[in-house]
């Protein structure tokens, strides 16, 4: 059978990106078929190529890091030295073959390079060039720099995360993620502006606003009603039961009740005559008023069982009952497995390593893992001779100069 | 045209949140958006607050109105056979469908791919359940609660645990899990019309919400995945969250050169500028010496002063910031990240906008969401040529 195509097979991308967010945004690109070639050097790795205390002790060398490797599958490396004028020209000769540049260096540091989007218009007038930064290109602290912590801590996710009355919850490398995604959509977004009307554009990413834009309706509330919304753990604004309930070997299970049908079905599981008999839990009203009394008649069922026997339960009677994992758990979940979510691929130093593929199934052109990240300038015979036209003997000279390094 | 989407057609029929926010991000970048709701109710946002002014009216839904600007609202009740049969005409003239009901429901209803495909074979139909289409889980009834636990996104473990490891986990607050699915849906729906574009050919897209989730987390999957558990607890490192004057503020710098900078900003004193102190690793050795002392710093200033004072030194310090404070934050205010929405019902009010800025084909609320029923004259008499007795009779009898 012929292989199913990709569905950005044709586009290429020059990804000047480090460390999650912005190789997140590329990465999603490259599983989708977009020819994505990473610039690095040695001179400043992606950090997520060294060892550190989030990539732990076991790593030997900035091609063997697992962090580097499932946040850049399919992609192609080329090493640039992008302190020599001979490496710029180079990356200006790449941007003339490509459709999209993506890059979050601080801003300003690739137009001191003469590589900002005014310049590779120049070369490239259609250019679609993604930029993301910690608060946006424009503006009174555009120099200001971040990482997904503090992301979450500016945009205001980290304000409403933690327990009622507690400290706010630090939140990590997932809003890295959440902020690359975001300028995944908005480059298939402009790819597709692109292809209706041949115009390219900048599209200027601010990590903080890209967190806001997955609360708006918490931004509403002070909008409307001048309400400040508060941490407040697993508190639903309306359900109850809505919580988490220990379970056997101090395991939790999360309940969430949203219907009289599904409160009635919770009652037939867990039979105990005092939720039925009592006022208190009669109706959503009183519930939700009377929910730590509710909470221990239920905890009391659940304490005795694993949060896997709660679930099949309560689930079998339609009510929304899953346990609460922890890394271990989902690894070996049997849904997690039975959707074939983690896949292997060949790393020619790691060996067999376990990654992550799309989290989306295209039926006909699916997205998929091709091949592991690359070793530090792994395709610079390819993208400089084949697609820049470069002899051997060029190559062997820039590579002395450290132009390639 | 100045919009990125322009000409794109998207047919929605999704309820709360992760499906309209699929098609809000289309519809907001220019995609002409057709929002299918249940007569008389109506997506069950309009039943959930935060409510304008606090009354709990089915138009002044606040996650309503955030998550379903720029579409066009028509009212329809698929289970009756016009009802269908109208599904089947719009689904006809459309360029992508979104439905987030529970798997198997569109082929009861006679609506799923293969159905509309025969009508249409250039749709691009995007599911988005929470458990995806198939496996085990697929039918489980799950609420964003339930979502984000079982995707271990909770203080047990993907969010920094607390001091008091022995209490409830929390997820993080709002839908975060449930807007994740949304973007993803978009992200799946635009790479399927490039598909189309290759091909020539629609298809079925099937989105799992809590496959988002994982994939969010794709890093520390991998590891536990490969049976290396050793995860570096944010407490590990110099900073994290951190209490001053006026709240809290966290700080991130996992670059030596940033502890540098905050040698600096402190003042250079003479504790933190021992030589075993500029590593990360050397610094994670001697945490219990230098966490104290840069927490004691921090107390003595307000958030905003400290943010200041980091920054200038270059180090990754950001205040925790509550929905007034991001509102009022003068770096937001100018770059224009809050935009006035007009809406006939609800009132004029300031909406958040989106994380990027695109230079020729900006964001922009032409319309705000559309009330209960709105369009539905302009969709079923303007387009698909019923007259207007037709649509009093659709009413009388409930498909619309």
């Amino acid at each position: 059978m012929k292989e199913k195509r990709l569905p950005l097979e044709g586009v290429r991308v020059l990804d000047f990106t480090w460390a999650w967010a912005g190789p997140q945004a590329t990465l999603l690109l490259a599983l989708m078929g977009a020819e994505v070639i990473k610039v690095e050097s040695k001179r400043r790795l992606d950090h997520s190529r060294l060892r550190s205390l989030v990539a732990g002790p076991s790593m030997s060398g900035p091609d063997a890091s697992f962090i580097f490797n499932t946040l850049n599958l399919n992609k192609l490396s080329v090493t640039l030295n992008l302190s020599k004028p001979e490496a710029v020209e180079i990356a200006r000769s790449l941007t003339k073959i490509s459709d999209v540049v993506a890059q979050n260096m601080r801003p300003g540091v690739l137009e001191r390079l003469g590589l900002g989007y005014e310049d590779l218009k120049k070369v490239k007038p259609d250019i679609i060039m993604l930029s993301s930064s910690a608060v946006g290109a424009t503006g009174p602290e555009r120099l200001y720099t971040g990482y997904a912590p503090t992301f979450a801590a500016m945009g205001g996710m980290a304000y409403i995360t933690g327990r009622l009355g507690g400290r706010p919850a630090p939140l990590m490398g997932t809003i890295d993620l959440r902020v690359g995604s975001t300028g995944t959509f908005a480059v298939l977004a402009a790819l597709y502006h692109r292809r209706l009307t041949g115009e390219g554009q900048l599209i200027d990413l601010s990590s903080a606003e890209a967190v806001s834009a997955l609360m708006g309706d918490a931004f509403m509330d002070y909008t409307m009603n001048g309400r400040v919304q508060e941490r407040a753990g697993n508190l639903d604004r309306a359900m109850a039961p809505h919580a988490v309930y220990r379970c056997r070997d101090n395991k939790w299970v999360s309940i969430a009740v949203g219907s009289e049908a599904e409160w009635r079905a919770l009652c037939g599981v867990v039979s105990d005559a005092r939720l039925t008999d009592d006022e208190r839990f009669a109706d959503a009203f009183s519930r939700w008023q009377n929910q730590e009394a509710l909470d221990e008649v239920i905890g009391e069922w659940t304490v005795g069982r694993t949060p896997v026997e709660v679930m099949e339960a309560l689930q079998s009677a339609g009510v929304a009952a899953m346990p609460v994992y922890g890394g271990e758990e989902i690894v070996t979940d049997r849904h997690v497995l039975a959707r074939g979510v983690i896949e292997e691929v060949e790393h020619p130093l790691m060996g067999t390593k376990k990654v992550l593929g799309p989290p989306w199934r295209l039926t006909k052109t699916p997205a998929r893992v091709l091949r592991h990240g690359p070793l530090l300038g792994q395709h610079n015979d390819y993208v400089l001779g084949e697609l820049l036209g470069m002899s051997k003997d060029d190559m062997a000279r820039l590579t002395a100069a450290e132009v390639l390094y | 045209s100045n919009r990125a989407l322009e000409g794109l057609k998207v047919l929605e029929y999704c309820d709360m949140v992760a499906g309209p926010h699929c098609g809000k991000l289309l519809a907001d970048l220019g995609a002409e958006s057709i929002k299918i709701e249940q007569p008389l109710a109506g997506d069950r946002a309009r039943h959930r607050g935060p409510f304008a002014g606090d009354d709990p009216h089915p138009e002044k839904s606040g996650l309503f109105l955030y998550l379903n600007t720029n579409k066009l609202g028509i009212t329809l009740d698929p289970t009756t056979a016009t009802g269908k049969r109208i599904f089947r005409e719009l689904a006809k003239d459309v360029d992508v469908l979104v439905e987030d009901h529970a798997p198997g429901r569109m082929r009861e209803l006679g609506l799923d791919y293969d159905a509309l495909a025969a009508v249409n074979p250039g749709l691009v139909m995007v599911s988005i359940a929470p458990f995806g289409q198939d496996g085990p889980y697929a039918q489980y009834n799950c609420y964003t609660l339930n979502l984000h636990h079982v995707s271990a996104h909770s203080t047990q473990f993907f969010i920094a645990r607390f001091d008091d490891p022995g209490r409830e986990p929390v997820p993080p607050g709002g839908h975060a899990g449930e807007y994740d699915g949304g973007l993803n849906g978009a992200i799946a729906a635009m790479a399927a019309l490039f598909g189309r574009m290759l091909t020539g050919e629609g298809q079925y897209v099937d989105v799992s919400k809590h496959e988002g989730l994982l994939g969010l987390e794709r890093v520390d999957i991998c590891r536990f995945a490969d049976g290396d558990s050793i995860i570096a607890r944010f407490g590990m490192q110099i900073g994290g969250l951190m209490a001053c004057k006026d709240g809290f503020v966290i700080l991130t710098m996992p670059q030596d050169h940033q502890w540098v900078g905050l040698v600096e900003a402190m003042g250079s004193p003479e504790w933190a500028r021992k030589e075993e102190y500029a590593t990360e690793m050397g610094r994670a050795q001697n945490h219990d010496d230098i966490q104290p002392r840069v927490e004691a710093w921090a107390l003595q200033f307000t958030k905003d002063e400290i943010y200041r004072i980091c920054q200038d030194c270059s180090v990754p310090l950001g205040p925790v910031r509550s929905t007034a404070e991001v509102f009022e934050w003068q770096q937001a205010r100018e770059r224009g990240f809050f935009q006035e929405v007009d809406h006939p019902v609800a009132g004029k009010f300031y909406y958040p906008t989106a994380g990027y800025k695109l230079s020729a084909t900006p964001w922009r609320a032409d319309r705000p969401a559309p009330l209960l029923g709105q369009h539905n004259e302009e969709i079923y008499c303007g387009r698909l040529g019923y007259s207007k007795e037709d649509l009093a009779r659709l009413r009388a009898d409930g498909v619309i």
